[in-house]
């Protein structure tokens, strides 16, 4: 069965019928499959969750604050409120999904005890660790990392990443560098494609990437794990373009809740993400959303105010 | 019936691309299905894995509950897992308010029985009619079935602690409902059963 997606390769396997194993490799990434085509949207109250919902979202984000907030407020930026998390757990049906800072095991630790579906290692929040990422394989939670380029995504899954998805450069409203990221992530993939074995031993050390994963990346064309698009994305367009580019679906953070009908703007950005192919559907969407969130130019933006360059 | 039919993925939202390489393996041609017109076109229907209450609203927004629900009256053989089990299931518990399903299966389901995704596990399932040996199960925050009516055949259960005799697979006829996911794990037999279902052999 080449053609299956090769995970068996590094999942545990329960051998014995009497038994179950919680966590596996193959029941966290084969999570992150479920949410594909789907759109997980940013929500800082219940009320927000289901509207999101409603909307047709297939998992919600809970933080306190959005991404364009967390920029306009500066200051260092943390894991939610377990209370909060708790509040909108108890609002939806769908999975819920939380932030922890970069190399934060223990928000992790706790995010894994509230019950959480999915915990996102974030560069949105302040890094805790300059050196180290969340040992992912350490939790039956899934996680879901973000990268600029293959090289980043393939060390998240070495380290047990069950989902990748583009950094961009979230609470902007401007796709410019989740379009980089969509498109730099692709076109590595493809030239491991063409490489042979022996080159593939070189490019995992250029990569400084586990030797197996490049392997299996050059062998099956694709991430190990599904390839999500974040940061930026704000209009049904932008969710469409980013379909086309390669991701298996979006995140959207503040583009829905900053903009003047959120709803209604939720409800279009599924709809784009679904018939990503489709432009007419895309045109008929796009139509009478009111005004999307303002966005920043990136060429205001102070490097130190940028969230892609953390991490490595 | 041709002798390779062509069965249709149904891709409002899910791990509708695992199925359609499921299907490639056993050289059948697999397409995914996400307008109601497309289900015309093919002789047999996948309900992949996703969350069934996303589907569900989607399926009714986007006009597909109501062709769907007509070609399964009119007896299109379709395979459901996990979210796709609920979605055959004529009753379905802890759900959202008003739940639609296609239903088709006399079944009660309980969704996210086997609790939220940090329970969600791999055990060993037997599967009758799929051979002896057990499929390595992917559950994940799956549903099980609470009760069946009298034409529905049980085909597997999970046989481990206090879950022990929980129902994880049905055939009801042309349906078949799994709560686990064999598109994860590479594992043919489920949905070789379900071809030859679609061919009328089995």
């Amino acid at each position: 069965m080449s053609v299956q997606k090769e995970t068996a390769a590094v999942a545990n396997t329960a051998d014995n019928p009497t038994e179950s194993t919680l966590g596996t490799t193959r029941v966290k990434r084969g999570m992150a499959e479920q949410l594909k085509n789907g759109v997980i949207m940013d929500v800082v109250t219940p009320e927000q969750a289901k509207i999101a919902e409603d909307a047709g979202a297939v998992a919600v984000m809970a933080l306190e604050r959005v991404p364009a907030d967390i920029r306009a407020d500066g200051g260092v930026a943390r894991m939610s409120d377990p209370d909060m998390i708790d509040g909108i757990v108890s609002a939806v049906s769908i999975p819920v999904m939380a932030k922890a800072r970069i190399g934060h095991f223990v928000e992790a630790q706790v995010l894994q005890s509230l019950g959480v579906d999915f915990i996102d290692e974030s560069e949105v929040l302040t890094p805790a660790d300059e050196a180290h990422h969340i040992d992912k394989l350490a939790f039956t939670v899934p996680f879901v990392c973000g990268a600029t380029s293959i090289s980043e995504a393939l060390r998240r899954i070495g380290e047990g990443a069950a989902m990748i998805r583009s950094k961009g450069e979230a609470g902007t409203g401007n796709v410019v560098e989740a379009t980089r990221h969509m498109r730099a992530i692709r076109s590595e993939i493809k030239r491991l494609g063409t490489l042979d074995e022996v080159e593939l031993f070189a490019a995992a050390k250029e990569l400084r990437a586990p030797y197996d994963v490049v392997k299996e990346v050059a062998r099956i064309g694709k991430l190990p794990v599904p390839l999500f698009s974040a940061g930026g994305v704000a209009t049904p367009a932008d969710a469409a373009m980013m379909r086309q580019l390669g991701a298996e679906s979006v995140f959207v953070g503040s583009g829905i809740f900053k903009s003047d009908e959120p709803g209604k703007r939720a409800d279009a950005i599924v709809q784009a993400t679904l018939h990503y192919d489709d432009p007419s559907v895309v045109a008929k969407v796009s139509r009478g959303l009111g005004t999307a969130m303002v966005g920043i130019n990136l060429d205001n933006l102070d490097e130190t105010e940028r969230y892609a360059g953390r991490g490595w | 019936m041709s002798a390779t039919p062509s069965i249709g993925v149904l891709g409002l939202q899910g791990d509708t691309a695992e199925h359609l390489a499921a299907l490639g393996g056993l050289g059948v041609p697999g397409t995914p299905v996400t307008r109601p017109e497309r289900l015309d076109d093919v002789q047999g229907l996948i309900i992949p894995g996703g969350e069934s209450t996303t589907m569900a609203k989607l399926a009714v927004r986007y006009e597909l509950m109501e062709p769907l629900r007509k070609h399964v009256a009119e007896g299109m053989p379709v395979y459901g897992t996990c979210a796709g089990m609920i979605m055959l299931a004529d009753r379905v518990l802890d759900g959202i308010e008003d739940q639609q399903t296609i239903g088709g299966i006399d079944m009660t389901v309980r969704r996210n029985a086997f609790g939220r995704q940090t329970e969600s596990f791999e055990a060993n399932v037997r599967i009758e009619g799929a051979g002896e040996a057990p499929f390595d199960a992917v559950f994940i925050r799956a549903p099980w079935v609470e009760s069946v009516g009298e034409d529905v055949r049980v085909l597997g259960r999970v046989t481990y602690g206090e879950k022990a005799g929980r129902i994880v697979a049905v055939r009801q006829g042309g349906l078949l409902a799994t709560s686990f996911h064999p598109e994860l794990t590479g594992d043919p037999r489920l949905h070789r059963l379900f071809v030859e279902m679609v061919k009328g052999q089995a």
